[in-house]
């Protein structure tokens, strides 16, 4: 029997020198005539152990990491053999940055062959669609809702609802889009799960599909993620040479172009049909009128891949995680300046600083936590004096902030916040669609206005400028990308307002 | 990804060849303009009216797409093309320093320095892509030797 080793597939290991790293083992164990096999799993999340290798031993996965390409050499011996190495950890479940997780949606991924049907079969996979097809379409929409899962995209708005709506509306045709157009910066969850578990998403369209009656799904992911691209097609193939795909529901892969916008589902559903990424105005809901005008069922992927779990658990297991309206697991994403960076799947509850300090472990530079932006680019800035505040959508929102799709960015002291407050309204600029005013100019003069702050230039005055264009933008713009710049921006000035000059402001209450 | 590397000359023939394959799909415009970069690396003028011809839209509307999305070049790329993330997770892992360093070191060479926003490689940043290849945990020494190997 040949020794079986795991060396990550994930772009977050293969941008790291994966790919030498298993060239270098099948060749050290070719000089040895060792017969090894070598899996390409997905990544396990923790991103500083990348390269993450494992082999297996009666004492289970043994991990070794982070592996250099020229670490090769010295850790032949190790995994070929056994015995002691610096860089060997043990089994990796028993990590706390594991151990202390609860993985529902991310159970297989950094375990299992991604591209393998067998592989997901054996760890529990197609046990919801096998389950939603003994259900039958009000049934699966009825364990959706019990289950409480809400979209994890940002919006939060309940998936079950939104399935029942696409269900009860007539139409010779519907659709399923997964959103999978993950711009978010600090976000990699939906990379990470393509990459590592596709044929879970796979199998979330499908019950997506029976649920409301649509024989057609795409995909539409970012063109900056091109393994996600190739591990979704090449899985979507697999699953339709063994008819796990066919007429009654079928799922192709879509590409982006670069434009932030297209994460807007409305956008999103133009840019599919072949437009430029504009924002529709609501109504029509998508769920009435989406893609092609037809209803049409458009999720995030973590949504989609949540359903699996549901339907073969039950609703009630994924409801009891959680606490007040957040109910399941949210995989949150570790990432910007902090020692420990990477998924973290946990039930909703645990707060910004257990994420933050305990797990995350502080700074990456060792130096103290100045600012947290939770949220991606349209999310506020927090300071550690929030840090109580417990992930939970609500909570967040209690404190003027989101937690979007769950990414947690750190930044240290060093970070000056009124040019982040700067660059949030530059990004804006630049991704606009330009389709409503509050955010196509008000994010330019938003800049103009910024640097003129920042050059002391009529500091007071131009501050209420800024204040009240961010109240313009946040009520008057179609969709998020104009209504949600402000969140930035405002929290970068309430809560630092040093960095813009101006001294800290004594708490009003 | 497309870099100026194996990349074909735009002939109009071929250009109709790669349209009419892709004009059956639903939402046919973005999968045909992907397949016009990957051949030619550009979206010329030219293949804006064959493409506008094949789907049935105004040249305005080609136009319009292929100018929206970043992705899309009217021009030949670059030979090489290092884009680096400049978004809010690699800035806080040094990447704007990062950044002035990578565009000096570029200069008088074939790389173009683009910028790009988010990899999804968020804590191993500062993270970026060269010619179609993702790199992270960048320093002043990796970039160095990319360009070193970037170099005929």
């Amino acid at each position: 029997m040949s020794l079986r080793l795991y060396v990550p597939g994930d772009a977050a290991a293969l941008a790291v020198g994966a790919d030498a790293v298993a060239a270098g083992i099948a060749a050290q164990a070719a000089a040895r005539y060792i017969q090894i096999e070598i899996v390409r799993n997905g990544s396990r999340g923790a991103f500083e152990l990348e390269t993450l290798v494992e082999v297996e031993s009666a004492q289970g996965r043994i991990g070794y990491g982070p592996i250099d390409p020229h670490d090769v050499a010295g850790l032949a011996d190790a995994l070929f053999v056994g015995g002691p190495h610096p860089k060997r950890l043990g089994r990796p479940e028993d990590l706390p940055f594991f151990a202390r997780q609860t993985r529902l949606t991310f159970a297989r991924c950094g375990i299992t062959d991604p591209q393998s049907l067998d592989d997901y079969r054996r760890f529990g996979g197609l046990k919801g669609l096998e389950r939603a097809r003994t259900l039958g379409p009000i049934a699966i929409v009825e364990a959706v809702i019990q289950s409480g899962l809400r979209g994890r995209g940002g919006a939060g708005f309940p998936a079950g609802i939104k399935w029942r709506t696409v269900a009860e509306t007539a139409a010779p045709q519907k659709y399923i889009v997964c959103n999978a157009d993950e711009g978010d910066s600090g976000t990699f969850a939906d990379r990470m799960l393509m990459e590592g578990d596709p044929f879970l998403l796979i199998e979330g369209m499908a019950i997506a599909g029976l649920a409301v009656g649509a024989t057609k799904g795409f995909i539409y992911i970012r063109s900056e993620y091109p393994h996600a691209v190739a591990a979704m097609t090449r899985a979507t193939e697999t699953a339709r040479a063994a008819a796990l795909l066919d007429a009654a529901f079928d799922i192709e892969v879509r590409v982006g172009a670069g434009a932030y916008v297209c994460g807007e589902e409305t956008a999103l559903l133009e840019s599919l049909e072949g437009k430029r990424g504009l924002v529709r105005a609501k109504p029509p809901l998508p769920a009435h009128r989406g893609l092609f005008g037809r209803p049409t069922v458009i999720n995030n992927v973590l949504s989609l891949a949540a359903v699996p779990h549901i339907l073969a658990d039950g609703p009630e297991v994924y409801r009891d995680f959680g606490l007040g309206r957040s109910r399941g697991t949210m995989p949150i994403q570790l990432a910007g300046n902090i020692r420990n960076g990477g998924l973290f799947e946990t039930a909703f509850g645990v707060t910004l600083g257990e994420l933050v300090d305990d797990i995350g472990g502080g700074t990456l530079s060792g130096r103290p936590v100045k600012a947290v932006q939770v949220g991606g680019p349209l999310g506020a800035y927090f300071p550690r004096s929030l840090f109580d505040t417990p992930f939970d959508y609500e909570a967040f929102a209690a404190r003027d902030g989101l937690i979007g799709h769950g990414g947690v960015v750190v930044f240290d002291d060093t970070v000056d916040m009124a040019r982040q407050a700067r660059f949030a309204m530059e990004f804006c600029a630049v991704e606009s669609c330009g389709k409503c005013t509050p955010c196509r100019l008000g994010s330019t003069r938003g800049v103009e206005v910024l640097d003129k702050v920042i050059a002391g230039v009529a500091r007071d005055a131009n501050l209420a400028l800024i204040e009240d264009l961010c109240h313009t933008m946040k009520l008057g713009s179609l969709c998020a990308l104009g209504g949600f710049t402000p969140y930035p921006v405002i929290s970068a000035l309430t809560h630092f307002p040093a960095d813009f000059g101006v001294p800290q402001r004594v708490a009003a209450e | 990804m497309t870099t100026g590397t194996a990349l074909e000359e735009f002939d109009p023939a071929r250009a109709a060849q790669i349209v009419i394959a892709g004009a059956d799909r639903e939402g046919a415009l973005l999968p045909i303009l992907h397949a016009l970069m990957e051949a030619f690396g550009h979206v010329p003028g030219e293949a804006v009216a064959i493409v506008a011809g094949a789907l049935n839209l105004s040249r305005a509307e080609v136009h319009g797409v292929v100018t929206f999305y970043h992705d899309f070049r009217t021009e030949p790329p670059p030979r090489h093309v290092f884009k680096l993330c400049r978004a809010e997770a690699c800035q806080a892992r040094g990447g704007e320093a990062l950044a002035v360093y990578a565009e000096a070191e570029a200069r008088q060479t074939d790389i173009a320095v683009e910028p790009i926003y988010c990899l999804g490689l968020c804590a191993s940043g500062p993270a970026a892509m060269m010619d179609g290849r993702v790199v992270a945990r960048l320093t002043p020494a990796r970039i160095d030797a990319l360009y070193q190997q970037a170099r005929p």
